[in-house]
């Protein structure tokens, strides 16, 4: 291998790597409400493409930056809310399949309303960080990497950090792990089951917007960051459903592996394949490890 | 007072088993079937039999599939739409490239190559299950639409995309018009109909249900997992592949990959959840909902506010009264429609007294 390919063999691995902590924040999203409701929630891609769209039709209708953000994460806290109460806590007790559905519902619904609202047209969002290679870096070593993606990858560090700080040290943390372990203890030693799982809904609110401001930089502002939520999904089931560290390792495997894949592998086949390439990925893990790389074992009883 | 069981006997064992016991619910088919297959197609027309009864048909043998796969045998499953390409495929590169196939048995044959794709896919549904399984179906789906896509001999190197599906030919007669793909599609959806309502009253059902409810224990008390989970792929992914064949010869005219997307994987599941799980009525129920839904609120819209308000806005508002709609549904009756029907039943059995 020469130098030259191994550049671009590094350039395309620590590419595939940052986009992939970038699956991981949008994957977040889903632990988090998994870990304390028990809910797969489908909505959390459109949930995504509604906080950036949002974000980006309040600074359309005049507000700056700081102002747009916190309006806007005011609007999630408040849609998330409004999630648990009017959509989950009627369906409390339904099983897995129900509970799917409804979130799936869910998304039609905020993909609708966002598009009423703010229209369909692609927008381009600016946060001031360019998606450009850093210069010195590409002088040092001759190695691109852009900008966006080193941020988007120190964004997803500090929000998991954050997160794991939340759950471990803070006594509503505690609450939340207790209200994930068993629902009915939790509420049985007065820990409100109610508040505990509208916090975690506006947490998600939150997660997602983080992620759509990061890949509506990226990608622009536009209807396909909903499929976001489906790429998410290998990484969520490879990192296990309930463990915040493990969103981060599989979004590492699933960005790194699926670019290093399709750049290497997919030419003999066309092209394309990174499409499905998680998702296979995905089920040789399941096949060794069925509750993924750092989730809970199952334990079944008959 | 018109539905009832009281005075009818069953005096043999075969009166005992048969499909329908109640003399009520024997008319009634009776009557259903005399509709379906010798009114419709005279008084509907070619918009309704073209744009509304075949696709129903077709996707209402597709939700059966789904059906049973999720709703007897428990497995949740998110990849309908890519048994369906399958289906499709093979349909067309079997009439394509066998030469004088009966247009029947290239339809049995797609059926039978999606059953064997399913028994692939369905092969890690012996190691994972429930949600975890879900996103290994869809795989399945990303996989298989790509690969259609990708290597041109399925579709017989055609650059344009879009290939146009042959004529339906059965014993040399050319099935063109709306009312005789109608009936082509009838009477292949009430014979899988048939077998399926026998499969999931017999013992191969009843090995579904048991591995649904627990397959541990049905595993210990002397049922094949494996068998049984495998089959229940195949079965499933055989309907499955016949309706996305009768999908692309007989509604779309079209066979192409594009035409089999997540989207479409995602319609079936909700046929399936606001029909019933487990029940062979709810899939129709369900994907009668599901396809009317969206059309009833397009015309609904138009009604109200002509072309004074943005197509993009009415659609918008489209998904989002069908989103609503959805969530409702599961929220008031999480059994879906066949359990509201079931319901019906019991106060037609007892009114006018309902004490």
């Amino acid at each position: 291998m020469t130098m030259l390919d191994f550049q671009f063999f590094i350039e395309v691995l620590v590419g595939g790597l940052l986009s992939g902590l970038m699956y991981s924040l949008v994957a977040l999203g889903f632990v988090l409400i998994y870990k304390a409701s028990g809910v797969f929630n489908f909505a959390q891609g459109a949930m995504v493409f509604f906080a950036v769209l949002s974000f980006v039709g309040f600074m359309e209708l005049g507000l700056p930056f700081w102002g747009a953000l916190p309006v806007t994460v005011v609007l999630m806290v408040i849609v998330g809310m409004a999630t648990e109460r009017f959509v989950l806590r009627p369906l409390v007790n339904q099983n897995e399949n129900t509970l799917l559905m409804a979130t799936i519902g869910l998304a039609f619904v905020i993909e609708g309303v966002a598009q009423m609202v703010w229209g369909v047209d692609v927008r381009r969002l600016d946060l001031g960080i360019k998606d450009e290679p850093i210069s010195w870096l590409a002088d040092k070593t001759g190695v691109f990497v852009s900008q966006l993606d080193i941020t988007a990858g120190v964004v997803a560090g500090v929000m998991v950090a954050a997160l794991g700080l939340l759950f471990s040290r803070t006594k509503v943390g505690r609450g939340l792990r207790a209200v994930a372990d068993d629902p009915a203890a939790a509420l049985s030693i007065g820990i409100p089951l109610k508040h505990i799982w509208m916090l975690v809904w506006a947490a998600a609110g939150v997660v997602a917007l983080v992620a759509g401001m990061l890949w509506g930089a990226r990608s622009g502002v536009q209807f396909a960051l909903v499929l976001l939520a489906l790429k998410a999904l290998p990484v969520l089931i490879i990192g296990g459903f309930t463990s915040v560290p493990g969103v981060i390792v599989a979004g590492l495997i699933v960005g790194g592996s699926e670019k290093l894949a399709e750049v290497y592998i997919g030419p003999s086949f066309g092209g394309g394949i990174e499409g499905w390439f998680p998702y296979m990925l995905a089920v040789l893990f399941l096949l060794i490890r069925p509750e993924g790389l750092f989730g809970e074992k199952i334990i079944r009883r008959v | 007072m018109f539905y009832r069981e009281a005075g009818q006997f069953r005096t043999t064992y075969a009166q005992d088993t048969q499909l329908l016991p109640l003399r009520e619910d024997r008319v009634g088919m009776a009557f259903m079937l005399i509709i379906a297959f010798g009114v419709i197609p005279f008084v509907a027309s070619d918009y309704w039999l073209s744009a509304l009864l075949i696709p129903w048909l077709i996707l209402a043998l597709v939700a059966l599939g789904q059906n049973i796969l999720m709703g007897y045998a428990g497995q949740l499953s998110l990849g309908a739409a890519g048994f369906m390409a399958v289906g499709a495929f093979a349909c067309y590169n079997l009439i394509l490239r066998v030469d004088g196939i009966p247009f029947v048995v290239a339809i049995a044959l797609s059926g039978v190559c999606s059953a064997l794709v399913g028994i692939v896919f369905g092969l890690p549904s012996l190691r994972i299950r429930g949600l975890y399984l879900a996103v290994a179906t869809l795989a399945s789906q990303f996989f298989i639409v790509w690969a259609l896509d990708k290597f041109g001999w399925f579709k017989n190197y055609d650059v344009a995309g879009v290939i146009t599906a042959q004529q339906i030919v059965i014993f040399g007669h050319t099935f063109a018009t709306p009312q005789e793909k109608y009936w082509v599609v009838l009477v292949i959806v009430a014979a899988l109909t048939w077998a399926a309502k026998n499969m999931a009253r017999g013992s191969i059902g009843r090995g579904w249900m048991a591995v649904r409810d627990m397959d541990v224990a049905a595993e210990v008390t002397g049922l094949p997992l494996m068998r049984t989970k495998l089959q229940a792929f195949a079965i499933s992914s055989f309907y499955c592949g016949v309706g996305g064949a009768l999908f692309a010869f007989a509604y779309l005219q079209t066979v192409e990959p594009s035409a089999f997307t997540i989207e479409l994987s995602f319609r079936i599941l909700f046929m399936v959840i606001i029909g019933g799980l487990g029940t062979i009525l709810g899939s129709f129920l369900g994907a009668g909902f599901i396809l009317l839904t969206p059309i009833f609120l397009n015309i609904l819209f138009h009604a109200i506010f002509g072309k004074a308000v943005d197509a993009t806005i009415t659609s918008a508002l489209e998904q989002v009264i069908f989103g609503v709609m959805i969530i409702a549904f599961l929220i008031f009756e999480p059994h879906g429609l066949a359990r509201m029907w079931q319901q019906t039943k019991e106060r037609l059995r007892l009114w006018p007294f309902p004490h």
